[in-house]
């Protein structure tokens, strides 16, 4: 029999973006208000024991001023937060495409490790002798990076990438003050290709810094650090492979040239996940360089951080390492933290926070070392860097390569020259990637490229995510030749917001929610 | 009265003992939308070519340098809140700080408007 | 290997698309000496339940604190963090993003940092929070560094209250710099002068309240006497919790305050990863380390939240940058945020009073006890006993009793005879009624 209830199974095109609603939601895409503006401040969404009764040790210093802060119930904290989420882009949820972050998956096992209590509920000063698991595990992680890297040492104490740059760098000027020549030796070099935090780093101790120029194949040549040496130069802050996602094929020789003038070389490690396995920085000559665990060994971004950036060191600088630090006696591990008595020939040069290092982040990472194994972590560096220059293959005819089509590393670079004349630039092109389900690359940097474009895939996608990511940025790039600028520059127009005024939040700062001002009584 | 400018493109109005120093309209073409202008405290001597301000915008912090050297006698605090005049009104209302000039010899080394125009059309 | 998707056949063709031979093509730059031709000797890889026996093996030998009677504080504290917490900053949305540089798709991000920076700046009684540093040392160390900017002088004066392991992290950084640093004496009663070592060239003087001996500090004297001096008065807690109960630093005329936020939603963690809040009056704001959320509209005109102020930092300003500070501390953050959600004033204001009720019981049991002194006239949850022997010898030995009691003074200035007999003890809500009687009882036996 007929069926006369048959209801439309396909529906008719509408502009969705036409249609308005009541709430302002978008169906999964869910409005949401701040927790100062829906919460209430005579409640909690924490049970509590009723306090003891007791006299007050507090003197004249009870708090009288109002604390301000509102509560949500649970159920209402739990909706806010997942709403909140939902209009966030992580690696879980596409391909991330963004240059020199390296987002690779997080696995879960990581999480899981970091979680046992005999790691995440011990406390940092509680007796040594009742943590020896702790001091054992960081030995073990010092021991796969020491091994990686060729490297005789490791300070593992830095919180994070650029604390890490800070803490090599403090025992550069250490060994360089031990040596007498501390009043003399003052300059860092720094390529302009740098990350922002290598001059950042350098100025905030005291060094000034002087750029080196790139060469046209955007590497340093080893002759432009030669013009700079003197006896004023400290070290060269290089970044290996370096921000143009390029192998530096004459470090060997910059290194040489660094030693013979009595400097030291710090290498930036934050690309060190195209090379771990297949490259010993030790046999390159770095005398430090430290290495983002959050980057390399896969724990997780977690929207800006924690991070943990332990600092290899060469036999030169292993003297001056920071403490406290683990240190092996027959098969006990034992922590040191008092610097008078690091042992001898030691002279470290202080410390760089109030605790052991990243200990959550130390674990994370070293699930992640122990499942890739040494094998895993060489066909990792190696996947990567296949993906990067399979996505750069995929590209080279439509987009523009500054430096020529040579090899790249874990990261390929595009500049936005193809782009001229189209009116669209590098972030419009970002925006639109973001209409296309992708998080964008690196934009505008490294700065020696005009409007770059830096794409690291990461050894995390598969052929198909690629084959898919190379068709969409391909045909992307065809309709802004073909002049369909709408597409670019009102781009995004299906994310949670489209793009936001970034002059109004900086000319007139909003930094912190204030209730609103009493509406004055209007005569209507 | 005259105007000179320097390759980095500050200009410096002479008005009398007094030089108004700000940046030009192609200097605030290329900055973009200006949040926030640094200036110096009032009193300050700078010499020619030392930075004296700094001007930022979202993305780009660039230094202003002294034209010629000179005393800081005045600065343009309606800048602080309102930024936004330095895209709207660079050569006038935008002006970023006056300097006692203690060198007037230093003015020749600058170049004048018609000068100025050329070297835009170089480096454009 | 199960992280990597690419298979035998897929690197074959993706080779032969690219246009080389084998994958050593693509390492052509590397000299070919330093390029290593098998894995280097560390184990091969391993499957999930191998890796949890070796990292559970390890995880074994450690005593938590959860396990029994824990009384050690001294910069880090055991709390109860509510399930909901742990659950939320495991979202994929949140574990798995970046920095929000692409605002637009980061909205969970930009708007959960602005709650956190309101939540800060409204705890401490300051103007503006930023979106938190590593810990509460470091953020002490950057916070000195700040001064001297603002100030343009180069002289700090240290408590001797302050945790010193906080001390030891801005005189390292002072000493790179060529700053000066006037560290006082251990301040164990509270009693120092510290007004007499501020003068005009002081930059800033660095208190912390509660102190790391526990004794609370009225910031007000010092203050004014910076005030007078045109130096700063930077404010540091280590134990934020106190913020519910004890009166704020903004209140009391403090400059910038940084504080250790692990209390709230994050762990132990063996010293990591924690948190560091940070905040200062509003005319400081462009000289602060960090990064900052702010409030503005998108192209349709509706609210949103985008990093803002970014001129101060590393990425734009290099080596003119207020610090080289790059990562923040994201998910501890957000823990802290979630757990402050759920709490409100009110739950805030109620937990503090637990654990200050339960640390004052605690003393009133050690008052009489032979041999144990408590210094402290004021406290929150946490105090000092002066015992008549060798404290670290008296924790060994209260351990092996079953009883994690406290810190040494001298496992933080080591050296330093005046501090040998002296043990911190902290006390929250998690401590019960009958583990501080397991405590008295082993101290008692172990005195």
């Amino acid at each position: 029999m007929l069926n006369n209830q048959g209801r439309p199974t396909t529906p008719n095109a509408a502009n969705t973006n036409a249609r308005h609603t009541f709430t302002g939601n978008k169906a999964l895409m869910i409005e949401e208000a701040l927790s100062f503006e829906t919460g209430r401040y005579d409640l909690t969404g924490v049970d509590l024991p009723a306090p003891k009764k007791v006299k007050s040790r507090l003197g004249k210093l009870k708090r009288k001023s109002e604390i301000g802060i509102p509560a949500l119930s649970e159920p209402e904290t739990m909706r806010h937060f997942v709403r909140l989420s939902q209009k966030n882009f992580g690696i879980d949820t596409g391909l991330f495409s963004l240059g020199s972050c390296t987002m690779k998956h997080n696995p879960r096992l990581n999480e899981r490790m970091a979680r046992l209590p005999g790691f995440a509920d011990i406390h940092p000063l509680q007796p040594t002798s009742t943590v020896p698991g702790a001091l054992e595990l960081i030995d073990l992680l010092a021991h796969w990076l020491k091994t990686l890297t060729g490297m005789g040492a490791v300070a593992m104490s830095p919180k994070a990438g650029a604390h890490g740059e800070l803490c090599g760098m403090m025992a550069i000027k250490a060994a360089i003050a031990a040596k007498g020549e501390g009043a003399t030796r003052n300059v860092v070099l720094v390529p302009i290709s740098a990350h922002g935090t290598n001059p950042a780093t350098a100025a905030l101790i005291g060094f000034s810094v002087k750029e080196i120029p790139a060469d046209d194949d955007g590497t340093v040549h080893v002759d432009e650090v030669k013009k700079l040496l003197g006896p004023d130069v400290a070290a060269i802050m290089l970044t290996n492979p370096n921000t143009c996602g390029i192998f530096e094929k004459q470090i060997i020789e910059i290194a040489k040239a660094m030693h013979d003038a009595g400097a030291y070389f710090y290498c930036d490690g934050a690309n060190y996940n195209a090379i771990a396995g297949k490259v010993r920085p030790g046999d390159l000559g770095i005398d430090a360089m430290h290495i983002n665990l959050h980057k390399t060994f896969s724990t997780p971004h977690g929207g800006g951080g924690p991070g943990s950036g332990p600092v290899v060191l060469s036999e030169r600088l292993a003297p001056y390492a920071p403490v406290p630090f683990v240190r092996m006696v027959g098969k006990k591990a034992v922590l040191i933290e008092d610097a008078r008595k690091a042992g001898k020939g030691l002279k470290p040069f202080g410390r760089m926070t109030a605790f052991q290092g990243q200990m959550g982040m130390f674990v994370r990472a070293l699930a992640y070392m122990l499942s890739h194994g040494a094998d895993g972590i060489r066909q990792a560096s190696e996947d990567a860097v296949l993906n990067a220059n399979y996505i750069k293959a995929g590209l080279k005819d439509l987009l523009s390569l500054p430096f020529g089509d040579q090899p790249c590393m874990h990261e390929a670079l595009f500049d936005d020259s193809w782009l001229k004349d189209t009116g669209i630039t590098t972030l419009d092109f970002a925006k639109a990637m973001i209409d296309e389900g992708y998080h964008p690359m690196t934009m505008y940097f490294p700065l020696v490229v005009h409007g770059a474009m830096l794409v690291e895939p990461t050894e995390s996608e598969s052929k198909a995510s690629l084959d898919l990511f190379i068709a969409t940025l391909r045909d992307l790039a065809i309709s802004a030749k073909k002049g369909d600028t709408e597409r670019f520059t009102g781009a995004p127009y299906f994310a949670p917001r489209k793009r936001l005024d970034e002059t109004r939040a900086a000319r007139a700062p909003i930094l912190k929610w204030s209730p609103p001002a009493p509406v004055a009584e209007a005569a209507e | 009265m005259t105007t000179k400018y320097t390759k980095d493109h500050e200009y410096i109005r002479i008005e009398g003992d007094l030089g108004v120093v700000g940046i030009t309209d192609y200097a605030q073409q290329q900055l973009g939308d200006v949040v926030f202008v640094e200036l110096p405290a009032k009193g300050k001597t700078v010499a020619k070519g030392a930075e004296a301000a700094v001007v930022e915008s979202v993305k780009a912090a660039s230094e202003i340098y002294a034209p010629v050297s000179g005393e800081v006698v005045e600065v343009n605090a309606a800048l602080e809140g309102a930024p936004a005049t330095v895209n709207e009104d660079s050569t006038g209302k935008g002006w970023f700080l006056k300097l006692k000039l203690s060198n007037k010899a230093e003015l020749d080394g600058l170049m004048n408007e018609s000068e100025y125009q050329a070297y835009l059309k170089t480096i454009s | 290997m199960r992280y990597l998707p690419l298979s035998t056949e897929d690197r074959r063709s993706m080779l032969a698309t690219i246009g080389v031979k084998s994958i050593d093509d693509l390492f052509a730059n590397v000299p070919a000496k330093a390029l290593l031709k098998k894995p280097v000797d560390l184990p091969m890889h391993a499957g999930e339940m191998s890796v949890e026996t070796t990292l559970g093996a390890l995880a074994a030998k450690n005593r938590t604190a959860g396990s029994g009677p824990f009384f050690v504080g001294a910069g880090a504290y055991k709390h109860h963090v509510p399930a909901t917490v742990d659950h939320l900053i495991q979202r994929s949305e949140f574990l798995t993003s970046y920095t929000p540089y692409q605002p637009e798709i980061a909205q969970g991000t930009t708007q959960y940092l602005f709650e956190f920076q309101t939540q800060v700046a409204n705890l401490t009684g300051m103007d503006v929070a930023n979106a938190s540093m590593y810990d509460g040392s470091t953020g002490a160390g950057e916070a000195v560094l700040m001064a001297h900017r603002i100030t343009r002088r180069k002289s700090a004066v240290l408590s001797g209250g302050l945790h010193p392991h906080y001390a030891e992290v801005i005189r390292g950084l002072s000493a790179m710099a060529s700053d000066v640093v006037t560290t006082m004496p251990a301040d164990v009663m509270a009693n120092e002068d510290i007004i007499a070592q501020i003068d005009d060239t002081t930059s800033c003087v660095v208190v912390q309240n509660p102190d790391v001996f526990g004794n609370l500090r009225d910031l007000m004297p010092t203050s004014k006497a910076c005030q007078k001096h045109g130096a700063l008065l930077i404010a540091v807690f280590t134990e934020v919790v106190s913020l519910g109960l004890v009166e704020s630093p903004g209140a009391m005329g403090a400059d910038i305050v940084v504080g250790e936020g692990q209390s709230i939603g994050n762990s132990l963690n063996y010293g990591g990863p924690y948190i560091g809040l940070f905040a200062c009056k509003q005319k400081y704001v462009r000289q602060m380390p960090g990064r900052l959320s702010g409030e503005t509209v998108d192209a349709e005109g509706r609210r949103g939240f985008v990093l803002t102020l970014s001129t101060r930092e590393q990425h734009i300003r290099r080596d003119k940058a207020t610090s080289n500070i790059c990562t923040n501390s994201g998910l501890c953050c957000l823990a802290f945020t979630i757990h402050m959600t759920l709490l409100g004033q009110k739950g805030l204001k109620h937990l503090a009073e637990i654990n200050h009720a339960n640390a004052v019981t605690l003393a009133d049991m050690l008052d009489g006890v032979k041999g144990v002194e408590v210094l402290n006239e004021t406290f929150f949850n946490e105090f000092t006993l002066r015992l008549k022997s060798d404290a670290a010898s008296v924790v060994e030995r209260m351990a092996k009793k079953g009883v994690l009691a406290g810190v040494p003074v001298s496992r933080l200035l080591p050296g330093d005879k005046s501090v040998a007999n002296l043990l911190i003890v902290a006390n929250t809500e998690v401590n019960t009624d009958a583990d501080r009687a397991a405590f008295v009882k082993a101290l008692k036996a172990s005195v």
